[in-house]
C-alpha cells in the first residue's frame, strides 16, 4: 500500500526529489523535459552546421532543410507521395491486423492453435522483410500490391505472435471465476478473453504500425515511382542531403502521429485498464 | 445440527506429475459437509487444500474419489458452486454491478431482475454508490466483498471461497470476516471455506476440518458451539481461546512437519 505522497513546497524542492526511482515527477517538469530533449536535438544540429564544423553536404543547416521541406511539398508534390505512404503502410497494417489478431488469439487460446502455428510463426518471424522484395518483385511486380506485401510481411509475424502473448496473458484465475458462474466454453471466450486481451491488442497494434512505417522506406527505396522512401532515394541521386533529412524527418513525425492516436484510442476505449 | 448433508466427498486422491516424480496433492479425503452447514478446511501451505477445493468446484479433476452434491456426482464447473478465489478475479472492463450481474445474465434473467439483484447485494456488501465503479477504483477489501456479492448473487447451492482475505491486511481481514458471517446469517448457504488462518477457521465455521502437510489427509475435526450471531468479541472468550489453542497445536505440528520436508528435498 503506498501511501499519498506528501505535496512538498514549491521552494523546498530540489533535484534529488526527482531522482526517487519510479516516483512521478510533476506533469509540467514531464512535458518540460520532452520538449527539452527535442530542443537540445535542434540546438546541437544548429550549433555544429551554422558554424559550418560539418560540410553542409552531409549535414545541411535546420533553416535549410526546412527550405528543402517547403520546395518539396510545393514544387515537387510532397502530399501525394506522403498519402501514397501513408496508403501502402496502413493497407499492409490493416490486411496484417485482420488476419494476425484472431489468428493469435487462437493462438494464446487453444493449445492445440500453439502446437500447430507457434513453430512456423517463430521461423518466418526470423527472416528480414527486405530480403522478401526481390521475391515479392518477381512474384507481384513493382506496384503497390509489392509495397503492400512488404509492409505484411514485415508486420504480420510479429503481431500474430504478440497478440498470443496477450491471450495467453489473461489470468487463469479470471476463466475459472466465469466457469463458476455458469459460462460455458464459448461464453468463456467471448466474454471473458476477449474483453480482457483488447487492451493489449490495441498497444500491439500500436507498436506494430511503428515497424510498419519503417519497412515502408526499405519498401520504396526499391523499385518505386512514388513515395516518401522514392524522394529520398532520388534526392540522394541529385546529393540533395537537406531533402533526405526532410524525408526521414517526416516519417518520424506521421509515426509519432499515428503513435500518438492510438494512444489516445486506448484512454477512450479501455478508461478501466488499471 | 441435524441437517442432510449438501456435499459429499468421498475418497478424493490427487496426483500430479512433477518433472519425474509423482506428487500427491491430496490423499484419500472423505467429508460429509451438511446443508447450511459452515465447514472449514484449516491447513499449513502447501497441503493441497485449495487443490480439494478445485475439484469441489470443479476445475480439477481428481485422481481417484468423487465430489456428489445433494447425492448428483460433480463432472465439471457450474453455477451451483459459486467460488471465491484468493486473487482479485473481478472482469477490470465492468463496473461493480456488471460485475455481479455477470451469472445472471449468463442465466438469461431480465433486464430489471439483474438489476434488481445486484443492488440487493450491492446493499449487503456496503457498496451502495460504487455501482458504477470499475474495479481499479475499489481497494482490495472492496474488490472481494463485490466477488462475494457476485458469487452469492448468481444464489449457487454452495459457495467455496478459497482463503479469500489472505491478501488483505488484519484490520481490513477482521472486518471482512464479521462481514462474511453477517451475510451467511441471513442467507444461511452451505460453506465450504479454505484458510491457514486458525482465529479465521474458528470464528467463522461450524466445524473445523484440519489438515496435514502433504500429502493432504484429515487429521482432525473441532467443533465450534460457540452462540450465533457471531460478533469479534467472541475472539476473547474462554471456549475461543479453548478452541484456538487447540487447532494452534495440530496445525503447529503439520508446520513444522512440512518445513521438515521441505528441507528433505
Amino acid at each position: 500500500m503506498s501511501e499519498q505522497e506528501q505535496k512538498p513546497d514549491r521552494a523546498s524542492w530540489n533535484v534529488g526529489d526527482f531522482l526517487n526511482p519510479r516516483e512521478p515527477i510533476p506533469a509540467g517538469l514531464y512535458i518540460g523535459l520532452g520538449v527539452g530533449s527535442f530542443a537540445v536535438l535542434l540546438a546541437l544540429w544548429a550549433a555544429v552546421t551554422y558554424t559550418r564544423l560539418i560540410d553542409p553536404l552531409f549535414l545541411p543547416t535546420p533553416g535549410r532543410v526546412l527550405q528543402a521541406g517547403l520546395d518539396l511539398f510545393f514544387e515537387f508534390d510532397f502530399t501525394t507521395d506522403i498519402l501514397n505512404s501513408t496508403y501502402r503502410v496502413m493497407v499492409g497494417f490493416l490486411i496484417a491486423a485482420i488476419l494476425g489478431v484472431p489468428l493469435g488469439l487462437l493462438m494464446g487460446t487453444f493449445k492445440a492453435a500453439e502446437a500447430l502455428i507457434e513453430p512456423l510463426m517463430g521461423f518466418i518471424r526470423y527472416m528480414p522483410a527486405s530480403a522478401f522484395i526481390p521475391l515479392f518483385i518477381l512474384w507481384l511486380g513493382i506496384g503497390d500490391v509489392e509495397k503492400v506485401a512488404i509492409i505484411f510481411v514485415g508486420s504480420f509475424f510479429q503481431l500474430v505472435l504478440m497478440v498470443a502473448v496477450v491471450a495467453k496473458n489473461v489470468h487463469k484465475d479470471m476463466l475459472e471465476t466465469a466457469y463458476t458462474l455458469g459460462a460455458r466454453r464459448v461464453q468463456v471466450i467471448r466474454k471473458v478473453l476477449l474483453p480482457a486481451s483488447l487492451p493489449g491488442i490495441l498497444e500491439t497494434l500500436r507498436i506494430i504500425v511503428g515497424w510498419a512505417w519503417t519497412y515502408i522506406v526499405v519498401a520504396e527505396l526499391v523499385a518505386s515511382s512514388s513515395g516518401i522512401g522514392y524522394m529520398i532515394i532520388s534526392a540522394q541521386r541529385m546529393l540533395r542531403t537537406a531533402s533526405i533529412i526532410f524525408g526521414i524527418l517526416t516519417i518520424g513525425m506521421l509515426g509519432l502521429i499515428t503513435d500518438y492516436g492510438f494512444k489516445w484510442l486506448h484512454r477512450k476505449l479501455f478508461p478501466w485498464v488499471e | 445440527m441435524d441437517e442432510p448433508v449438501k456435499l459429499r466427498i468421498q475418497r478424493i486422491s490427487k496426483a500430479y506429475r512433477g518433472d519425474g516424480h509423482e506428487v500427491v496433492a491430496v490423499d484419500g479425503i472423505d467429508l460429509e459437509i451438511r446443508n447450511r452447514e459452515f465447514a472449514t478446511i484449516l491447513g499449513p501451505s502447501g497441503c493441497g487444500k485449495s487443490t480439494l477445493l478445485r475439484i469441489v468446484a470443479g476445475l480439477a479433476k481428481p485422481t481417484q474419489g468423487s465430489v456428489r452434491l445433494d447425492g448428483r456426482t460433480i463432472t465439471g464447473p457450474g453455477r451451483d458452486r459459486g467460488m471465491v478465489f484468493q486473487s482479485y478475479t473481478l472482469f477490470p472492463w465492468l463496473t461493480v454491478q456488471q460485475n455481479i450481474q455477470f451469472g445472471l445474465q449468463l442465466a438469461g434473467l431480465p433486464k430489471a431482475d439483474q438489476a434488481a439483484i445486484a443492488q440487493e447485494f450491492v446493499n449487503k456488501v456496503g457498496l451502495r454508490g460504487f455501482e458504477r465503479a470499475y474495479p481499479k477504483a475499489l481497494s482490495g477489501g472492496m474488490k472481494q466483498r463485490v466477488a462475494i456479492a457476485r458469487a452469492l448473487a448468481n444464489n449457487p447451492d454452495v459457495l467455496l471461497l478459497d482463503e479469500p482475505f489472505g491478501a488483505l491486511d488484519a484490520q481490513t481481514r477482521a472486518l471482512m470476516q464479521e462481514l462474511l458471517t453477517q451475510v451467511w446469517e441471513e442467507f444461511h448457504k452451505t460453506i465450504l471455506f479454505v484458510t491457514h488462518d486458525v482465529e479465521e477457521a474458528i470464528f467463522l465455521s461450524d466445524r473445523v476440518f484440519v489438515m496435514t502437510a502433504r500429502p493432504g489427509r484429515i487429521k482432525a475435526e473441532i467443533d465450534v458451539p460457540l452462540e450465533r450471531p457471531r460478533s469479534y468479541e467472541v475472539k476473547t472468550t474462554e471456549t475461543f481461546l479453548h478452541l484456538k489453542k487447540q487447532a494452534l497445536d495440530l496445525i503447529r505440528e503439520e508446520a513444522i512437519k512440512a518445513t521438515r520436508y521441505k528441507d528433505h528435498e
